[in-house]
């Protein structure tokens, strides 16, 4: 191969450095996949008794301030995982810059922007019974 | 974008047939994949046929065999015969291993032998491993201390001793690494279950007094978080050590020191 920069191979193992994160990429998506593990069936159960049962059974399910919590946390807790899951995912397969950089960023902005309208419809819902 | 196919010029086609050794009783067949950067020609796989009455039990030695009986132009590494240099490591029937210590026993039907995987080839089975190398340069592999040096040696303990075992045993053969489908991705900067067994090597030892260091230069998102537990390396070390656990322990220090 013809070399164009004569660039070291050590330099190029440095490349830009440590970037000193990561840690708590790989800690929250544990946390957040142990705290799943209960935050689920709590929001699946009374979620699936109201699914069929019409419009008036779901505003009374979301009336109580457990369920309500419970699926704003799920909500939350749950879109926060895919984040960091989509974000790895992306990171590994996506080498462009400027398309993982934009992917990145596209990922953050709908996990935030859908967290923000699940709670937002939840409190909705809880507040107006 | 991960690439699902070989660049064109790196397609294998269908390669030579070598004639069967005459008047042998015992044959085992070999594919092997061969490219040289001498012609412009994409890889091809041959066909050796080696006579195992003549020759010695393990892959290396129908390797050897072909190259002084059949042969002269395949070219591969090897060096100490015994899985101590870490020399011959290649793909042998679809694993990464050293040839010298898997037997032709092992092996069932034609025995296919290709370099180590997603490594840039020098010549048939000779991987071109500077970066490998480079990476390992870069964990600082070699006790590093601050305090002076004592006048005789620096004492370890049995006990702190046998934590090294399972790690020490490393011969850098490079097979970890390039079974590694994130090595494979992002090679450039993750630094690779082998190099990252090194490191953990260096950050148990009892003796060294930069672990802290050592961490830091770990902590990223590439370097050190591109691993996600596939087990490739565990699975096929030709030494029967365990890198995925030792990227795990380094995992684990590096949350054990923020909370």
């Amino acid at each position: 191969m013809q070399q164009k920069h004569f660039i070291t191979d050590y330099k190029k193992v440095q490349g830009l450095g440590t970037a000193h994160d990561g840690v708590e990429h790989w800690w929250l998506q544990r946390v957040s996949a142990v705290a799943l593990l209960f935050l689920t069936p709590f929001f699946l159960f009374p979620f699936a008794r109201a699914l069929g049962a019409g419009h008036e059974a779901m505003l009374a399910t979301y009336a109580s301030w457990w369920n309500a919590t419970i699926a704003a946390l799920f909500v939350i807790t749950a879109l926060l995982h895919l984040r960091f899951g989509l974000q790895v995912v992306i990171e590994d397969y996506v080498h462009s810059r400027p398309l993982r950089t934009g992917l990145l960023l596209a990922n953050a902005l709908f996990t935030m922007a859908a967290a923000f309208a699940g709670v937002f419809s939840i409190a909705k819902i809880y507040f107006s019974a | 974008m991960v690439e699902l196919r070989l660049p064109k010029n790196s397609r294998i086609r269908t390669g030579k047939t070598w004639p069967k050794p005459e008047g042998a009783k015992n044959i085992r067949t070999f594919r092997i994949y061969r490219w040289s950067p001498d012609d412009g020609d994409n890889p091809r796989v041959d066909t050796y046929f080696v006579d195992t009455d003549d020759c010695g039990p393990m892959i290396l030695d129908a390797l050897i065999w072909i190259k002084n009986k059949v042969d002269p132009t395949l070219s591969f590494r090897r060096s100490c015969r015994e899985g101590i240099c870490g020399s011959c490591a290649m793909n042998i029937g679809g694993t990464n291993t050293l040839a010298c210590i898997r037997g032709m026993d092992e092996y069932e039907g034609d025995i296919a032998i290709y370099p180590l995987p997603h490594m840039e080839v020098v010549r048939d089975l000779i991987p071109d491993l500077t970066h490998f190398y480079a990476q390992h340069a870069s964990i600082m592999p070699w006790l590093e201390t601050k305090t002076p040096e004592p006048e005789r040696e620096w004492r370890q303990s049995i006990e702190d001793r046998k934590k090294l075992d399972g790690l020490y045993e490393c011969v850098m053969c490079a097979s970890c690494s390039t079974s590694c489908p994130s090595y494979w991705w992002n090679g450039d900067r993750y630094l690779g279950p082998a190099t990252l067994l090194h490191a953990y090597r260096w950050m148990i030892d009892s003796r060294d007094e930069a672990t802290g260091e050592r961490l830091d230069q770990l902590e990223d998102p590439f370097k050190l978080y591109r691993c996600h537990t596939i087990m490739n390396c565990t699975n096929t070390c030709p030494k029967g050590l365990n890198p995925a656990k030792a990227i795990a322990e380094i995992k684990k220090m590096m949350v054990e020191r923020k909370l």
